[in-house]
């Protein structure tokens, strides 16, 4: 029996996870998928909103704001890269300046620091790649740029490390109310038993909501497609580019990644299917298309890969985030889609401290709060690297040459806590594979690493859990048969 | 820090030929580094026969093609390292290179040989729409996957595009006993060696559908199905002509790109065409003593003219090293036009020049019944009927110093293919 089981191990699951690990409380997290971040938090824009998209008083844009300061401290304490690199909102149609205007005045009152208005010249002056249509620019220096995958992993290895468990390839099946006052959690993996549920399940949060609330909710999974381009092109633009708002949410964005790629996307289309993480041509098309409305000469040749993310959109447009009200000792943190990811870091403190006040929860004496990533020897001198090397050897043998990622980081990241068992597992920890040749090279030298660190058979080694094995048997000469 | 001659990036067929031909030329300290384990880059995993016509008279397999030049590299005891990535390569030739053993240390060059070779296009490139299940493979990971270390990705296999690593692994994957449903090619021409196409395709029953491409990819953790369509002269797939294939395998076999992320650091100049180092007469490039042989410097069709090409490379870095090679100076301009896409080398200096040079190009389409010609300036003075050309095979025309010295004064050489 658990004090609380949090249902979800993307962002938002692993940020309340560790917020919650600073307390003497017994907590487990449930998660469908075989790795950390397999969801909404795998495939989005990574950026860190500054916060004046969301309506006035809604608790979207108090968290992204609330969210987007805690983010440096964060970022510090777990090693997750993280850039201040500005956003920029592009008007291009003189008829539209005014809602530029609208958005700095929400911004305003959402509490956005140090936002101004640019004229045309001003905004080609921090960013002469914007399209010659531009008209004017809502400057927000206090928008940022994050490794989503980082960020997630190193708050639940965080918790992790802190006693929180984590179980994986366990999808919640259905939950009730026992007789015992207590959640039953079925599960493919047995039940589990908690006296607090966090329903932290993105795409799939109605779902669960459903199982025990009269009041439902509905969330509709919107898919995005995007762009990512090779580093090589990765200054075309050093802020974040964003056309102005629509209905459908914030546009096709261009931006740097804070590892130095360029991000193009998302398309925004809604679909029933909370699986359907599939691009499609019209969608490519699409973004293509609208990013070049805002920014011009983009090395549309140098994409490196394509993918689709889903966000979870609520019918109301806005985090759900609280017990629910027909179902005691059940916490909704449902509707995370964007500015979710900006907004991790305070909606893990506020569900960490609604159940410490409902709980009573009393601090851990001996709670870690910080956390080291895996070391990154490419910013090391020669004469510390060699150091390195001669230590542990692993660091001087390069396995995926795209991004220089050593052997070392790989046994790293196999064996830190929550590890990874899968080639995207650590693609997502070290980002080996996902440079400009795609793991094409360092994919069959990865597997022979997990072989070994693992012990699993190279038929038993996944791309990303489940059925995506990546070789079904031997060849007929290893098999012993005839050639 | 280290001193030698002359550091050849590469231990493939490139910077095998390289070394023995400036040791050859008298140069005494050469170090070859190499990434891999052992000698002899992707020749390896090319287990299939077919090398050598040209150079050994024979046919040989990969892995005994590299043999050949890793023998004469052992014999001339050539130094070398393996499990060694080159990390950076500087304007000044300082090279810094890292391994298990070694640590990361910098050696100062000579004259640097860069043959790093190519890599191939990944899915992401070519914007296919669809999943982004387990199951889809850069054709030469496929091939290492089963050659090297033994396992097969599926049973079921859709190819996509016909280069010649693909059409390879359509026989190889069929050997295997898996049943290769198709090979789709977006261009209206194969580009892949015809010999690959009837050895590979033909003789299996293997149908290869020009003027197609794969229009989605099904399965969510592990690939089920594609869809391929026909596609207009522009590429656009056409509705109405999807087609789908079950399938657990998607090789890729979509281009291959020369790997030039150290020499475009270093400074180095790269067409835009080949996306190889633009070079001159002796095979260096702009930078002084960094020379290119290979596929680093663009994709060839057939080894036997990479070792032909890479032995020019370590003839012409040995003499820089020895102080035999006159300033780099570009008196006249290679131009490609008129179907032909780019030429290496790009231009010319007669005073450095061989008495025969080769010049190698590719064209842009198939071409049959038509003629390859050479203008000096605005003369023609080569016109070579050709029955058929294709973008899959390398073409070359051979130019000779004799003849260039007659034309005093001469600025631009032209190559271009003629219908008459």
């Amino acid at each position: 029996m658990y004090d609380v089981v949090i249902i979800g191990a993307g962002v938002s699951g692993s940020s309340i996870a560790r917020e919650l690990s600073r307390y003497n409380v017994n907590a487990c997290v449930l998660e469908k998928c075989e790795d950390l971040c397999e969801g909404t938090t795998k495939a989005n824009s990574a950026i860190v909103h500054a916060g004046f998209d969301a309506p006035e008083g809604s608790l979207m844009a108090k968290l992204n704001v609330q969210g987007n300061e805690m983010m440096d401290q964060i970022c510090k304490d777990l090693d997750v890269p993280f850039k201040r690199n500005g956003s920029l909102v592009v008007c291009i149609h003189k008829e539209a300046l005014d809602g530029l205007k609208e958005l700095y005045d929400r911004g305003i009152k959402n509490g956005v620091k140090n936002l101004k208005i640019l004229s045309r010249e001003e905004a080609l002056e921090l960013e002469p790649n914007l399209s010659d249509n531009v008209e004017g620019a809502l400057y927000a220096p206090t928008g940022g740029i994050v490794c989503p995958f980082k960020l997630n992993i190193a708050m639940a290895e965080n918790a992790n490390v802190n006693g929180v468990e984590f179980r994986f390839n366990t999808e919640v099946e259905d939950i009730s109310k026992g007789q015992d006052g207590l959640w039953h959690l079925r599960t493919n993996n047995g039940e589990y038993v908690a006296k607090y549920v966090v329903n932290a399940a993105g795409v799939y949060a109605d779902k669960f909501h459903n199982m025990v609330s009269a009041k439902k909710i509905h969330i509709t999974p919107r898919r995005g497609d995007y762009c990512l381009l090779d580093k090589e092109v990765g200054n075309h633009v050093t802020h974040t580019i964003f056309p102005q708002p629509t209905k459908l949410g914030k546009g096709v964005l261009v931006t740097p990644t804070v590892h130095g790629n360029l991000l193009v996307g998302p398309t925004a289309v809604d679909i029933s299917d909370k699986e359907g993480t599939n691009t499609t041509k019209e969608g490519i098309d699409d973004l293509i298309e609208k990013a070049n409305d805002h920014v011009k000469n983009l090395p549309l040749r140098k994409v490196i890969t394509s993918f689709a993310g889903l966000r979870a959109h609520e019918d109301g447009q806005e985090f759900i985030i609280g017990e629910v009200e027909d179902a005691e000792c059940f916490i909704d943190c449902a509707g995370i889609e964007s500015p979710g990811l900006s907004a991790s870091p305070a909606i893990g403190e506020m569900v960490a401290n609604l159940l410490k006040e409902k709980m009573g929860l009393e601090e851990k004496q001996n709670w870690i709060g910080t956390r080291k990533d895996i070391l990154n020897p490419a910013e090391l001198s020669i004469e510390e690297r060699n150091e390195l090397i001669k230590k542990n050897p692993a660091y001087g043998n390069i396995i995926c040459r795209c991004e220089s990622i050593s052997e070392g980081e790989i046994i790293d990241a196999i064996h830190r806590p929550l590890g990874a068992r899968s080639l995207d597992g650590i693609k997502r920890r070290t980002r080996a594979g996902m440079g400009r040749c795609q793991g094409g090279f360092c994919s069959p030298k990865t597997m022979e690493i997990i072989h070994r660190e693992l012990g699993l058979d190279y038929e038993k080694i996944t791309k990303s859990g489940g059925r995506s094995n990546i070789v079904i048997e031997r060849t007929k000469n290893q098999k012993g048969g005839e050639a | 820090m280290l001193n030698y001659d002359i550091v050849i990036v590469g231990g493939g067929p490139a910077g095998l030929a390289a070394a023995v031909a400036a040791r050859d030329a008298g140069v005494d300290k050469i170090l070859i580094l190499e990434r891999d384990k052992e000698l002899g880059g992707i020749l390896n995993q090319c287990i299939h026969n077919g090398f050598g016509l040209h150079t050994f008279k024979e046919e040989l397999t990969g892995p005994e093609y590299a043999y050949r030049f890793i023998e004469k590299v052992l014999a001339a005891d050539i130094e070398y390292k393996l499990n060694t990535m080159v990390m950076d390569i500087s304007k000044d030739r300082v090279v810094t290179a890292m391994s298990k053993e070694d640590g990361m240390y910098q050696i100062k060059a000579g004259a640097v040989i860069l043959a790093m070779g190519c890599r191939e296009r990944p899915r992401g490139a070519l914007n296919i729409p669809g999943y982004r299940p387990a199951g889809i493979f850069s054709a030469g990971t496929a091939q290492r996957l089963v050659n090297i270390e033994g396992y097969m990705p599926g049973r079921e296999v859709v190819i996509l595009g016909s280069g010649d690593i693909g059409l390879i692994m359509a026989r190889r994957m069929t050997l295997e006993g898996a049943k290769v449903k198709v090979v789709a090619e977006l261009m209206p021409y194969s580009g892949g060696l015809k010999r690959n196409i009837v050895q590979c395709l033909d003789d299996f029953g293997i149908p290869l559908k020009l003027s197609h491409t794969v229009v989605d990819i099904e399965g969510k953790e592990h690939l089920t199905a594609v869809t391929i369509a026909a596609v207009d002269n522009k590429g656009k797939p056409i509705p109405g002509t999807e087609e789908r294939y079950t399938c657990d395998t998607l090789l890729l076999s979509c281009g291959l790109i020369p790997e030039n992320e150290l020499s475009r650091n270093a400074g180095v100049e790269m067409s835009p065409i080949t996306s190889g180092p633009i070079v001159n007469e002796s095979l260096e490039t702009n930078i002084p003593g960094v020379f290119a042989c290979g596929n680093v410097l663009h994709v060839h069709d057939l080894v036997d003219y990479v070792s032909e090409e890479a032995l020019r490379a370590g003839q012409n870095a040995a003499k820089y090293v020895k102080g035999q090679l006159s300033e780099a100076k570009a008196d006249i301009e290679i131009v490609a036009t008129d179907g032909a896409r780019y030429t290496v080398p790009s231009t010319i200096n007669i005073g450095r020049m061989d008495d025969k040079l080769t010049v190698r190009f590719r064209v842009g389409a198939v071409y049959k019944d038509s003629y390859v010609s050479v203008y000096f300036d605005d003369e023609r003075v080569m016109h070579n009927k050709k029955r058929i050309m294709a973008p899959g095979e390398m073409e070359q025309v051979i130019l000779l110093k004799d003849k260039l010295a007659e034309k005093p004064g001469l600025k631009k050489i032209t190559v271009k293919i003629e219908n008459e």
